[in-house]
């Protein structure tokens, strides 16, 4: 592993939904170019941690530093933090009334601030990196499960992130439609991508990540390199949680 | 026959019609300015509001919408009444045009505020989310991601509401307001027969039926494939 400075480091998270703590004091740390897996059974708080580390949620305490910016920091431009932070969800979340190719633009012009041209030509080049440089002219109902979210890692890459967010980004789609977007996850992480994934997708996991977390109960229980955590796991709940995993 | 007869010679009375057109034809001219009026305010103010409440701002929100449910429970004609003759009696005096036009207005401002705020909170949190983490401000996502498909899922019931609005405008003639209605019944009372009551029903349907076939057109050219 490097040791350049963490592009994510997250202290002491807590959040809370009315009277339930979802996250108790997470920490998270995460160097350039790692790819970190977060795993733990459904309600364990991953979600919202990730969505804690672009401000989608507003933990209620800890601090958060994302590329060297105090992303709680009231000073912090929250919008110029968030092109740093790109962001894939398990419901792909298109806009349904641009194509394919407009929907890599428009955050390439109006938050990036680039010309017509430019903005379609680097989303023309983003769609090629996901593989849909023909489809570009479709909209999002056009296009398949797998296609929408290889779409929506093209609109946030194209912004060129400093790290990328997805949560559970092959859920909701078809068994023979995975592939393609783990495909591009496997491609951004060769390009050198630093990369947070929650994801049940374990033989990915296995193959592509730096270090699993496993979460439960709104804490951190357990991280280690993947062949700790699936292989050696040292809490019983995380045995507990694997072995269920592997029986699917 | 006889019944036959003096129902044609009241009610299509070619002499009387050929007569009172031009009148008939102002009342048209004057309904088309009316509703137009009305339907450029009131959306407009209608949006404003909607957008106003996306902020989110309780107080202001508790006054849109206890605003919005006052002109959604008043009959029209009683608020165009009402500002007829209650603003004078406040000094304030107001013609029978601009009272028909500020209460129309005020109610399709009502009404299409309730149904501009259902399309906005039809679009999913995850279209919010989606653009938000690309860094656009809520204005922007406002404005590009959210409103383009709000309008088109209010397209269907904002056209049907404004239709029905805009055929209120005939209110108008409680105060003497020379629209279709209220020239087609001047016209009635001068030849003592009511077929201007015919041309003035022809003239809303001259000018109602192409509204309608517009709204049904801006539904199909709205609807776009999920
Ligand atoms: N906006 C919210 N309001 C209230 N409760 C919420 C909200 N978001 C999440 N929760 C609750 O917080 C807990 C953790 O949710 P979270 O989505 O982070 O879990 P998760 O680990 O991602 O689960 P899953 O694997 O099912 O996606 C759950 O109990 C959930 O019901
Ligand atoms: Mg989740």
């Amino acid at each position: 592993m490097t040791h350049s400075p963490p592009i994510i480091d997250a202290r002491g998270l807590w959040k809370k939904f009315g009277g339930l703590a979802v996250l108790k004091g997470v920490d998270l740390s995460v160097a350039e170019r790692e790819l970190v897996f977060i795993i733990g059974p459904s309600g364990s708080g991953k979600s919202t941690l990730l969505r804690c580390l672009n401000r989608l949620e507003e933990p209620d305490d800890g601090s958060i530093q994302v590329d060297g910016i105090e992303l709680l920091s009231p000073k912090t431009d929250l919008n110029a933090a968030r092109r740093r932070i790109g962001m894939v969800f398990q419901s792909f979340n298109l806009y349904p009334h641009m194509t394919a190719r407009a929907n890599v633009m428009l955050a390439l012009r109006k938050v990036l601030g680039q010309d017509k041209d430019q903005a379609a030509q680097l989303a023309a080049r983003a769609l090629d990196r996901v593989g849909l440089a023909e489809r570009m002219d479709h909209y999002p109902a056009q296009l398949s499960g797998g296609q929408q979210q290889r779409v929506a890692i093209a609109r946030a890459i194209a912004l060129e992130p400093r790290v990328m967010l997805f949560d559970e980004p092959t859920s909701a789609l078809d068994p023979e439609l995975v592939g393609g977007v783990l495909n591009v996850m496997r491609e951004l992480r060769q390009d050198g991508m630093t990369m947070v994934v929650v994801s049940h997708e374990m033989a990915f996991a296995k193959a592509a990540a730096d270090r699993v977390v496993f979460m439960a109960d709104g804490q951190k229980l357990e991280e280690g390199p993947p062949a700790q955590i699936f292989d050696a796991p040292r809490h019983e709940r995380t045995r507990a949680f694997i072995r269920q995993i592997d029986r699917h | 026959m006889d019944a036959l007869n003096s129902f044609i010679f009241s009610f299509f009375n070619l002499k009387v019609m050929a007569q009172y057109l031009p009148l008939v034809a102002q009342g048209l001219g004057l309904t088309v300015v009316l509703a137009l009026l009305i339907v450029v305010c009131g959306l407009a103010l209608g949006l404003a509001l909607a957008v106003i409440r996306s902020f989110g701002l309780r107080v202001l929100n508790w006054a849109i919408i206890f605003t919005v449910d006052v002109f959604r429970a008043l009959p029209p004609l009683v608020i165009i009444v009402l500002l007829f003759f209650g603003l004078p009696a406040a000094g304030l005096s107001i013609s029978g045009f601009a009272a028909t036009w500020l209460s129309l207005t005020l109610v399709l401002m009502a009404f299409s505020e309730e149904i501009f705020w259902a399309g906005i909170t039809a679009v999913p949190k995850g279209q919010w989310e989606a653009a938000r983490s690309t860094g656009l401000s809520f204005l922007q996502t406002l404005r590009m991601v959210v409103l383009p498909q709000a309008l088109r899922i209010t397209v269907p019931p904002l056209t049907n509401r404004t239709i029905a609005i805009t055929k209120g405008t005939a209110l108008g003639s409680v105060v003497g307001v020379a629209e279709i209605l209220g020239a087609s019944q001047s016209a009635m009372s001068f030849s003592a027969n009511p077929s201007p009551l015919t041309l003035g029903a022809i003239a809303y349907l001259v000018l109602f039926i192409p509204v309608v076939a517009l709204g049904r057109w801006i539904e199909t050219r709205f609807a776009w494939k999920r």
